[in-house]
């Protein structure tokens, strides 16, 4: 795979800043803004027949088919935010200051812990139906697909060659044109790649997300998660069998039939004038290039497509012809900061209040920075020990061409599977031996995040120069030195993204792999994951507020303290 | 010379073949013998794709050959050599190593001492003329700087043999000419540390400039055509005639067909009569062939022009110039004979011919003289929808050549083609069609 770009960070800034805490405290603030709202909306619903749940394997690709439109909808929600987001964020210099660290925290928030609020939240939207449900669900796969999408268009924008730029300028392109012309296709390729790891993500979501407990009051929305619950709840091992099949059988059309597609597509648009070695096309990338009919209907979709690209909206604007450094306004800087201040003074009197109100105390806190240490001590050891394993089988198989291509793909398909649909089979294990909950359900966090490490080292290795190689082989260098002075720096900035990737994917897991039931048996770990999951289940929001909030505070703090200084190390000191 | 009986390296017919499966396997390197003995700086001249970084890389253990041994001091090679150390044409230096530590990386291997590597280190980049850069980091090095570590890298091992892969193609003239006059001087002085030196070059006046022997190579498969010794004592001059009538007589060599034994006139004045379906075609761009005729035909040349004179007048090296000359034969336009270029006819024709006419008569030459092209359009020619897929050729390409000569042919091809108005061809579809004219003629 010649295109591995490494998802997309706000990279650069290193220490949290002041509008690191702007961003968080709003977050915090929309979030308890939400949660305001729902307390009363905890009556019991009236269970519509819509949302029964038949183990019959039968309904499975009925489910898939929900299942599948729910992440699309999610998808094409995500495109639109990030088309909306990023452009905002990129041209205004006050706006990029606060939207810009408020993409990063809410990169951090993990989704399932606002699970709860955000199901009351829609569900209040549309009182006694499956619409708020549904949206709600679409939601929180939205909430894991966007951000990083945003941020990889983001990126392109701010990178966008000056040359082509003044092309632009100089004809005249009305800002849509220039959007539609430029923009877009110059941030396809990275927004490919991050669409691509997004529904990778996604599926792990849309299965967590269909059934939703709150209180006593569990929700199953028709699909495959659902299924895979109420089999969890029957005690039924076949079911999961066949839904972990279906899903398998999903997740093979979607890369088949999308993904590869779209990314051997997108390489059209990469910036080079060189035509590079590009792997061969997918078969139905061929089949819509090669069949006539396909062409024609393709052809007239893109004219349309192109038309509406051309239109001349928007005009010219400043872009005519800028002065060459406008001083900023005070005033507007002014009224910007007032602003801002006032927002954040909101959020702050929101939470305030917030806690006021509701009977946390500090050993509440004690208890759930106590628990994340838990958490985050997993997550390292994890990380760790996989790292230990699939560093060097990576490596291995990088360095063989025949053996690397393979091994991407599978590792690619590996990590779009949700892992949670697995967690059953580890769950039966545990309870069937009698093991002890806090060790054996660890590793179900990094169950689905591992192929991250696994997937980045192959492609760092394969990325290895072949000069290098032979400058080592020439000077002999073998064994431990080898690793030390020639491969580990080599693949290390790879390696760290598929960490970053990966560290971060297990934390969101935790909240769902912490706590796990067969039927009557429940299992749980001690940590923060579990201490939102239990939250939820006993509908008690202050304490879900907390725990979603230290552990937003953990995954920002390991990424700023953490991750951060490390990227920052291997590109600056380690890339080729 | 008594040390001459005993070569420190010996290549004995070697060959190295590319294995594809639907055929007969592709020979790189077809019964090579070299041998280096001691005291002698060795140049491999050859035309890129000729084979002979694949020999070097065969000398340095770095690839078994199909065939053939590889000798040692007497020792059959298996695997990389101590004796025997590499500079790398793209330098091949360790990003996230300091120039001291990838200096030190070959001494690290042999597990000298850290006392030892660091002063043998020192002492290799002070001679080298890098002292004070020890801590720096490649990335902060400019081209020339870096091949300098590559070489202080290679001699701090104190390798009996250096291998020298193109060492100053990556670099500006100016860089280039002082790292070469630098590396003679300190051989001259006997600085070196080492026996002897094996240079890959495609650099005729860098090949005669440096060596005392030189073996020129022939393109495919590779093979040595020939061998000359460098009479001329260091340093030398690149005015002295001598030199210059060196570096004339290897033009004439390197463009002297090689397979046609018999070079007559009669074989010269009806070019391209050994070119086949599956010849390689070398990516030459209109654009610079159009550019050469138009220098051709203009004064002072009138039409004849000697090699090395206009590789020096239109800075183009032999590598650049040498598959120009080769494209104008092979469609007519021009001969190339001992050492001289030569328009034909043809080539005055297309020299004073507007825009329209050259696409025309570039045409006819090509579907004349290049089967490849004449094959593309008949195959569409015959097709009902005047459509045809660009990997069937590739595929029946790749049975004659490796897969990067087929690529190169084939892309030479379109462009030709492209050029000529023979055909267009769509890149998103791999796929040629007739232009829509000629489809409804």
């Amino acid at each position: 795979m010649p295109n591995i770009v490494p998802p997309a960070q706000a990279m650069g800034r290193r220490l949290p800043n002041l509008w690191d805490a702007v961003a968080f405290l709003c977050v915090l603030g929309f979030i308890l803004a939400l949660a305001h709202v729902t307390p009363d909306t905890f009556k019991p619903l009236d269970a519509p027949k819509a949302l029964e749940i038949d183990l019959d394997p039968s309904n499975l690709p009925n489910y898939a088919l929900r299942t599948t439109m729910r992440m699309f909808a999610a998808l094409a929600a995500s495109l639109l935010f990030t088309f909306t987001y990023a452009p905002l964020a990129a041209k205004s210099r006050r706006g990029r200051l606060v939207m810009v660290p408020l993409l990063d925290v809410l990169q951090s928030v993990p989704i399932l812990g606002f699970l709860s609020f955000t199901t009351a939240f829609f569900m209040n939207l549309f009182p006694g139906k499956v619409t708020g449900l549904e949206l709600a669900a679409i939601f929180a796969v939205f909430t894991s697909q966007a951000w990083n999408m945003a941020f990889s268009f983001y990126q392109s924008l701010t990178t966008l060659p000056p040359d082509l730029q003044e092309v632009t300028r100089s004809f005249r392109l009305t800002a849509w044109q220039r959007f539609w012309r430029l923009e877009v296709p110059f941030g396809m390729p990275g927004l490919v790649w991050n669409m691509m790891l997004s529904m990778s993500g996604g599926w792990f979501f849309v299965v967590a997300a269909e059934a939703i407990t709150l209180g006593d009051h569990t929700w199953t929305l028709p699909g495959i998660g659902s299924y895979v619950s109420l089999a969890l709840a029957k005690r039924d091992l076949g079911a999961v069998a066949w839904a972990i099949l279906t899903m398998l059988a999903v997740i093979l059309l979607y890369d088949q039939l999308l993904f590869r597609p779209l990314v051997a597509w997108s390489a059209k648009f990469r910036f080079e004038v060189v035509a590079g070695a590009t792997a061969e096309d997918p078969w139905l990338l061929r089949l819509l290039r090669r069949t006539r009919v396909l062409r024609l209907v393709g052809g007239a979709v893109g004219d349309v497509l192109s038309r509406i690209g051309t239109l001349r909206l928007g005009g010219p604007g400043r872009a005519a012809a800028k002065p060459a450094a406008a001083a900023p306004s005070r005033t507007g800087d002014a009224v910007f900061a007032v602003l801002v201040g006032v927002v954040v003074l909101a959020a702050l009197w929101k939470i305030v209040s917030y806690i006021a109100a509701a009977d946390i105390g500090l050993l509440d806190l004690a208890e759930a920075v106590g628990l994340g240490c838990i958490t985050m001590l997993r997550v390292m050891l994890l990380i760790a020990l996989a790292s230990l394993f699939w560093v060097p089988v990576g490596v291995w198989l990088g360095l063989r061409p025949a053996w690397s291509r393979r091994v991407q793909v599978v590792a690619q398909f590996l990590a779009a599977f949700p892992a949670n649909l697995l967690f059953p089979i580890f769950v039966y294990v545990i309870v069937r031996f009698h093991l002890n909950s806090d060790i054996f359900l660890t590793p179900l966090m990094i169950l689905g995040t591992q192929w991250y490490i696994l997937f980045n080292v192959v492609a760092g290795a394969s990325a290895f120069p072949g000069d290098l190689q032979e400058a080592a082989k020439n000077f002999r260098v073998r064994g431990w030195l080898w690793w030390r002075r020639v491969m580990l720096p080599g693949i290390f900035p790879f390696f760290v993204t598929g960490a970053i990737t990966a560290s971060g994917g297990s934390w969101n897991a935790a909240i769902v792999s912490e706590v796990a039931s067969w039927g009557d048996d429940k299992l749980s770990a001690h940590g923060l994951g579990a201490y939102i999951a239990h939250a939820t289940d006993a509908g008690d929001f202050p304490r879900i507020v907390l725990g979603v909030a230290i552990m937003s505070l953990f995954v920002v703090g390991i990424n700023r303290v953490l991750w951060r200084p490390i990227y920052a190390y291997a590109t600056r000191r380690l890339t080729l | 010379m008594d040390l001459a009986a005993a070569p420190l390296l010996e290549v004995k017919n070697c060959k190295q073949s590319y294995h594809k499966d639907s055929s007969a396997d592709l020979l790189v390197l077809d019964n090579v013998n070299v041998s280096i003995a001691s005291g002698e700086i060795v140049g491999l001249l050859g035309r890129s794709g000729s084979g002979k970084s694949t020999l070097l890389r065969i000398v340095a253990g770095l690839l078994t050959p199909t065939a053939g041994e590889v000798r040692w001091q007497g020792k059959p090679v298996s695997g990389p050599t101590p004796g025997v150390a590499m500079v790398f044409q793209s330098f091949a230096l360790f990003p996230w190593l300091t120039v001291q530590e990838n200096v030190e990386l070959g001494l690290e291997a042999q597990g000298i001492a850290a006392a030892e590597r660091e002063e043998r280190g020192e002492a290799a980049i002070d001679l080298i003329g890098l002292g004070g850069y020890e801590s720096a980091y490649p990335k902060e090095l400019s081209g020339g700087m870096r091949q300098r570590v590559g070489l202080a890298r290679a001699l701090v091992v104190h390798p009996d043999l250096l291998l020298v892969d193109e060492p100053f193609s990556a670099l500006d003239v100016l860089t280039a000419e002082t790292l070469r006059t630098d590396l003679i001087d300190l051989w001259m002085e006997g600085k070196l540390p080492l026996k002897s030196v094996l240079i890959v070059t495609h650099n005729i006046e860098e090949a005669v400039l440096m060596c005392d022997r030189i073996l020129v190579f022939s393109s495919n498969p590779g093979r040595v055509a020939s061998e000359l010794a460098v009479p001329f004592p260091h340093p030398r001059n690149r005015l002295d005639p001598a030199f210059r009538q060196m570096v004339d007589d290897i033009y004439a060599l390197m463009t002297r067909r090689v397979p046609v034994p018999t070079h007559t006139a009669a074989t010269a004045a009806a070019p391209a009569q050994d070119v086949t379906f599956a010849t390689p075609l070398h990516p030459v761009s209109t654009n610079l062939l159009a550019g050469l005729i138009e220098a051709l035909a203009a004064p002072p040349y009138d039409g004849r022009a000697d090699l090395p004179a206009l590789a020096g007048s239109l800075q183009l090296e032999a590598d650049e110039l040498l598959p120009l000359g080769e494209a104008l034969q092979l469609l007519g336009l021009g001969l190339l004979e001992e050492g001289d270029i030569k328009l034909t006819d043809l080539g005055r024709e297309f020299a004073h011919a507007d825009t329209d006419a050259r696409k025309v008569l570039f045409a006819s030459a090509l579907r004349a003289h290049v089967p490849l092209v004449a094959v593309i359009r008949r195959t569409l020619d015959e097709r009902w929808n005047h459509r045809a897929s660009a990997v069937r050729f590739r595929d029946e390409l790749e049975d004659h050549m490796s897969p990067d000569y087929a690529e190169d042919t084939l892309r030479t091809a379109i462009a030709w083609g492209r050029y000529a108005e023979l055909y267009e061809y769509d890149e998103e579809a791999a796929q040629f069609s007739l232009e829509e004219e000629d489809a409804a003629a």
